[in-house]
């Protein structure tokens, strides 16, 4: 199977990826056409094995900026940059996955539904010709076109000396902004990040951050619905920081099926999330 | 001269008459078994020469020829010893022969002629009384379990009482059928759980609706201590299946002596060591396995995804239809489990996800790997499933929680309303429901479990029909999504 691709200086060739100091001869394509690539677009990158918390930014702010028809561009590692491709389809967004390795590659093999997914409306690309196998050495290179086609790049979690502060650097070399979301200070996962804001990188603090810095607009937000007062007393309590169940309804006052049945209805209104027993406020 | 008793071979949960017929004939002194005896059955010659002559009664001195009919039939176990001497002795015209053939009898003999209690009396006391014989000579520790069948047993601490019993010269005391008693004090009780209400209300629900119940969490958040408390909190066992669970505890070995009757529902806990046949049942002569003595009662896999594949299959058979069939060349035995499930599990191998205060150190593919173990077909099975995280050390100085008691009358009350008539989904319910499946990643059997729950929820509510804070309270303990991947 002959795969579409597109040569540097050629019809298609995006413009942004031609500022890189080595950008690739030729880019292969598996999806949608190359004019995808030439959408703003905006790059999520963090940590493989990340925190539920990364999980959830990531996941929240892909879905945000697929809404806002930003196109999502990450890695297809596993961790943040999963996460971020797979909140950009939930919002029935685009995104784009760059491998280091041939495209028909599925790799890591976790990810081959999900590549699968971003193929059907969004894009796959990689500098490498089909049949090229992930080499750890190639990964780098990978991150300089993530940096490279991307208006701006998000880092939502890192340690230090992560690939992800690579992909920062390349975005910092193209003079483009690098955003990085705030952890914790006490977690290993959070210091590349954290590492970034010291040396200048805007803190994202919301979407709209981001969305405002790429000079557009932020889609209105969809009606809340109407919630219970249970409801809207565990929301307040939640944005406080996230708890356990136990914890919360001591903090609240509620039983514990009333509770559980409040903070159903914030996950389905989209206000909450629950990773391992602990419960957040999104947003 | 010949004689004949009868006693009964355990195969699986049923008992098959066994005539044990002796004959003694001139000839070179000598003692032979046959009729497919096993290696302790065999050893029997041993243990009733040795028991006759310390019960003072002659050991004949000739050829001595024991047949166990139907000859086809292995024979395993210690059982047979009573019946063997029993026969020797009729044989020898030392006791009456008809007489003997009008008992059944089963025990072991220990060298100094005491009976020793042997396992499966209940079910060969029950096979006699269906073969229209009223009498069992037993040991006495098994009299109690024997009498439980509706026979008349015959407790002999000792083989010159059944001598002297068959003789006409002595009369035992009458045994009694143990009745149900309500044994409240025994087990764990919940009121030692301090917080934790949440798994202590899934615990509720989980008993009155009997749902298996999955509790995910870092080590040393009290799973294992609150599945622990879950038989406690069960209805009581009706006399039907009080008698069910004693027949297969009896058939295994594993009553507790002083104990006849199993009144409360069982509670097993396998170790992840053990093997499939061990948890399901087999073995060459079929026994029951740990799913099956938990019948009517609450079977906890401690670890979950630390069992070995093969075992965690293995139940899915007693999870779908509550029985066990375990086929062998010479016939298969089908054993009840109809058992609550609890598993508990750490969210990963190194056990640290889900505890604030530390950072889970496994690798992205060792812990795909420890997910994937649990596959979608059994994860299917837990109506409830609920992380534990770990409680801040202020969670532990929370207020002693209720009793097993008071929980247990609530739970009895719901599974009553349960068996009448669980409460349909309410519109409103329906309409909650239909916008979780649309938002949540929730499947057709989820759906079902979810209302299932909800339905339980609503019956300890005492309501009239399913509403809809109780499907999102039920809706809160499905599979979360880190699992169902």
């Amino acid at each position: 199977m002959t795969w579409p691709s597109v040569g540097r200086g050629r019809e298609g060739y995006p413009s942004l990826l031609a500022e890189l100091h080595d950008p690739p001869s030729r880019l292969y394509l598996r999806g949608g056409s190359a004019e995808l690539l030439r959408r703003p677009a905006v790059a999520i990158v963090g940590a493989r094995s990340c925190s539920p918390y990364g999980a959830q930014v990531a996941r929240e702010l892909a879905r945000d900026l697929a809404t806002a028809g930003v196109v999502v561009v990450s890695g297809l590692a596993r961790g943040i940059d999963g996460e971020a491709h797979r909140g950009a389809l939930a919002a029935g967004g685009i995104t784009v996955a760059v491998l280091g390795c041939g495209i028909d590659r599925d790799y890591p093999r976790s990810h081959t539904e999900l590549a699968r997914r971003i193929a059907e409306d969004g894009l796959i690309v990689s500098e490498y010709p089909p049949g090229v196998e992930p080499a750890p050495w190639r990964f780098p290179a990978r991150n300089r076109i993530v940096a490279g086609l991307s208006l701006t790049t998000v880092v939502v979690e890192a340690r230090e000396r992560s690939g992800a502060l690579i992909t920062a650097d390349f975005a910092l070399e193209l003079g483009r902004d690098v955003f990085a979301v705030p952890g914790e200070i006490t977690s290993a996962l959070s210091a590349g990040a954290n590492d970034l804001l010291r040396q200048g990188a805007a803190p994202l603090l919301s979407p709209d951050d981001v969305v405002g810095a790429i000079g557009l607009q932020r889609a209105p937000p969809a009606a809340v619905a109407s919630l219970s007062p249970a409801a809207e007393t565990v929301r307040a309590t939640l944005r406080d920081g996230a708890r356990a169940s136990d914890e919360l309804a001591r903090a609240v006052g509620l039983e514990s099926a009333e509770l559980a049945a409040a903070l159903v209805e914030l996950e389905l209104a989209g206000l909450a999330t629950s990773a391992d027993g602990v419960y957040r406020c999104s947003h | 001269m010949l004689a004949r008793a009868v006693t009964h071979a355990l195969v699986g949960l049923d008992a098959r008459p066994i005539e044990v017929e002796a004959h003694i004939q001139r000839g070179i002194p000598g003692f032979a078994i046959v009729g497919l005896p096993d290696k302790a059955c065999q050893e029997a010659k041993h243990r009733v020469r040795s028991g006759i002559a310390s019960a003072e009664l002659q050991w004949p001195g000739r050829r001595i020829t024991v047949n166990l009919a139907p000859a086809g039939l292995r024979k395993e176990g210690s059982g047979y010893d009573l019946p063997i001497a029993l026969a020797v002795l009729a044989a020898s015209r030392q006791i009456p022969p008809e007489l003997l053939a009008e008992h059944a009898s089963v025990g072991e003999l220990a060298l100094d002629g005491r009976l020793r209690p042997v396992a499966g009396v209940l079910v060969a006391a029950e096979a006699a009384r269906r073969a229209g014989l009223g009498r069992l000579l037993c040991p006495l520790e098994s009299a109690p379990e024997a009498a439980l069948a509706g026979v008349e047993a015959v407790a002999l601490g000792h083989l010159a009482e059944a001598g002297a019993y068959l003789r006409g010269r002595y009369v035992p005391e009458p045994v009694e059928a143990p009745s149900l008693a309500s044994s409240n004090g025994a087990g764990p009780d919940l009121a030692e759980v301090r917080g934790q209400e949440r798994a202590r209300r899934a615990l509720e629900i989980a008993a009155a609706g009997r749902h298996n119940i999955l509790l995910g969490g870092p080590p040393g958040t009290g799973k294992s201590m609150l599945a622990r408390r879950l038989p406690g909190i069960l209805p009581a066992l009706t006399r039907g299946q009080a008698l069910e669970v004693t027949r297969i505890h009896s058939v295994a070995g594993v009553l507790q002596p002083g104990r006849p009757l199993v009144d409360r529902p069982p509670f097993r806990a396998p170790h992840h060591t053990a093997s499939a046949p061990a948890v399901v049942g087999g073995g060459p002569n079929p026994r029951p396995g740990e799913a099956s003595l938990a019948h009517h009662g609450v079977l906890l896999l401690d670890e979950l995804a630390e069992f070995p594949r093969p075992v965690l299959e293995a139940l899915r058979q007693p999870l779908e239809d509550g029985t066990i069939a375990v086929a062998r060349v010479g016939g298969q035995a089908v054993f009840p489990a109809r058992f609550l499930l609890a598993g508990t599990m750490n969210l990963c191998p190194c056990g640290a996800r889900g505890d604030p205060a530390l950072e889970c150190a496994c690798p992205p593919q060792r812990l795909a790997a420890y997910q994937a173990k649990l596959s979608r077909a059994l994860l299917d099975r837990f109506d409830l499933v609920l992380h534990m995280p770990r409680p801040r050390s202020r969670e532990l100085d929370a207020p002693a929680g209720e009793g097993s008691v008071a929980v247990r009358e609530r739970v009895e009350t719901a599974a009553g309303r349960l068996r009448e008539a669980a409460p349909g989904l309410g519109a409103e319910a329906r309409t909650l429901l239909a916008r979780a499946v649309d938002m949540l990643p929730l499947s057709a059997r989820g759906r079902a479990r979810v209302a299932r729950v909800a339905g339980t929820i609503a019956a300890l509510a005492a309501a009239e029909e399913v509403e809809a804070e109780h499907v999102a309270e039920a809706l809160s303990y499905r599979v979360p999504p880190e699992l169902a991947t």
